[in-house]
């Protein structure tokens, strides 16, 4: 199988807080890399450096083989073939969401409109949001919008996507119909990699699990191994951070998952 | 024969002079709107200068000019700089010098208030579906900059027709001092003040009500 990216001993550094140390990965079409680690561990530092949103200090990252950091002046054209989804939700609150599909192929890539159109009107209705074509974004839930993103960054057809805890802004009970589009995007062979917090979903959704804390990489491994028998001490401590001991039983000896939440 | 009330208005020529010093309160403003706004654009690019100098300097001007009484300023450049530089400025063209050196400070401050609104996500996002920098500016930032900074500006304008009445302070005829000297003409008359004013009044009703409301259509419908 074919190698799309490849990340080499990455960088990264605000001011004196170094984000990311020495990050290395690659990803081979079609599958689907999930970065986990606690917050501030530099996890979506490392998806803005991938699409050029930022400048690595040292290192480098391929894309087909081809070098596409450093570089400042052609930035757009790399990003033609990453999509890129943020938490926020981040559609063009101007634009009716039809226009908001239709600028990025229209305009970037110069596409005829009829043809990205129909194409767009296809994936709306796959992703449940037929009828809206023709409302403005504010109109719209979270969940909607977020739908509407992920259908945007995949009319680019970019050859990844990075997905940037996508779900985290959005209410608990819409954060199951974005991910199952995500979900299906990986049934279709979409190359990603996907930032979250949805521990449920990485475990799904991963052919294989990154865990980041303080810039570095401390584990890899696929997700039946990470969430089931991870091999760090920290990886450990960081999925035990997910559970919680029920509180009528905690004062029972032995519980000392409940302890571990309580302490400072 | 006794004149009475709002009669004294219709007398002889008196309305359209009236209607003459509106036209001249109206000069004035429409050429420091067209002067402020254009120069504000420019002043606001600079409030948001990556420089800390060029930020620092308009910021200061800004302060100076929200601080000093319009009236000041008037006084200042018309009988100050003349006597002081030997400048003979009429009375118009000191009040759009004036004007326009406060209204080219708030547009600036609106401008910078707009631009620095739109969430850095919108910039990224449009970035990320590979639009280059300058179809980023003309798809995504501008317009909603636009979108922002419009009923503002208008507003802003409607700000800058009130202020225009101070003029009759440096001898300028414009529709309050037409409406004085309206006033002597009758001045044994108690109700002329009255009449004269609220003519006034309307007049400038019927100018800035339909631009304020335009601000307002335009505010809600982009909200």
């Amino acid at each position: 199988m074919d190698t799309i990216l490849q990340v080499r001993h990455i960088g990264k550094a605000f001011e004196h807080n170094q984000v990311l140390r020495d990050v290395s990965l690659e990803l081979d079409e079609g599958r689907v890399l999930v970065v986990v680690g606690p917050s501030g561990c530099g996890k979506s530092t490392l998806l803005r450096c991938i699409n050029g949103l930022e400048q690595i200090d040292s290192g480098e990252i391929l894309l087909r083989g081809e070098v596409i950091s450093g570089q400042r002046k052609n930035l757009h054209l790399v990003r033609q073939k990453i999509g890129m989804v943020f938490q926020s939700y981040d559609l063009f609150p101007h634009m009716r969401v039809m226009d908001n599909l239709l600028l990025g192929p229209v305009k970037a890539l110069g596409r005829p409109k009829e043809e990205v159109r129909a194409e767009a009107e296809r994936m709306l209705a796959r992703v449940g949001l037929a009828d809206k074509a023709g409302v403005y974004p504010r109109t719209l839930s979270g969940g909607q919008r977020q739908r509407v993103a992920l259908v945007r960054a995949m009319l680019m057809q970019p050859e990844i996507l990075l997905l940037d805890e996508i779900t985290a802004a959005l209410d608990p009970e819409m954060v199951s119909e974005v991910l199952n589009v995500v979900l299906d995007l990986a049934r279709d062979g979409m190359t990603m990699v996907i930032v979250t917090h949805e521990m449920r979903f990485a475990e799904a959704v991963a052919d294989e699990v990154v865990f980041l804390e303080d810039g570095c990489v401390v584990e890899r491994n696929p997700p039946e191994v990470f969430f089931h028998r991870p091999e760090t001490e920290r990886a450990k401590r960081f999925l035990q951070s997910f559970d919680y001991a029920p509180r009528r039983r905690a004062a029972q000896p032995g519980a000392n998952t409940a302890e571990e939440q309580s302490a400072p | 024969m006794q004149d009475s009330g709002v009669s004294i208005l219709f007398k002889g020529i008196n309305f359209q002079r009236l209607l003459g010093g509106l036209w001249v309160t109206l000069r004035i403003a429409l050429i420091t709107i067209g002067l402020s706004l254009a120069l504000g654009l420019v002043f606001g690019l600079i409030m948001l200068s990556r420089r800390k100098v060029l930020r620092g300097i308009s910021r200061a001007w800004l302060e100076i000019v929200r601080f000093m009484p319009q009236l000041v300023l008037l006084y200042m450049v018309y009988f100050g700089f003349a006597r002081l530089f030997g400048w003979d400025l009429d009375g118009e063209t000191s009040a759009v010098l004036v004007f326009t050196f406060w209204g080219t400070a708030e547009m600036g401050d609106l401008v910078r208030g707009a631009v620095s609104s739109i969430p850095p996500h919108q910039r990224e996002s449009a970035e990320a579906i590979g639009l280059t920098p300058m179809q980023v500016c003309r798809h995504v930032l501008i317009p909603q900059t636009v979108r922002r900074l419009l009923p503002q500006a208008i507003n802003l304008s409607t700000r800058i027709i009130k202020t225009t009445a101070l003029v009759k302070m440096i001898n300028v005829t414009e529709v309050l001092k037409v409406g004085q000297q309206i006033i002597s003409q009758f001045y044994r008359l108690r109700e002329a003040p009255f009449w004269v004013y609220l003519t006034i009044f309307i007049l400038y009703f019927i100018i800035c009500w339909p631009i304020s409301a335009l601000a307002g259509w335009l505010e809600k419908r982009w909200a």
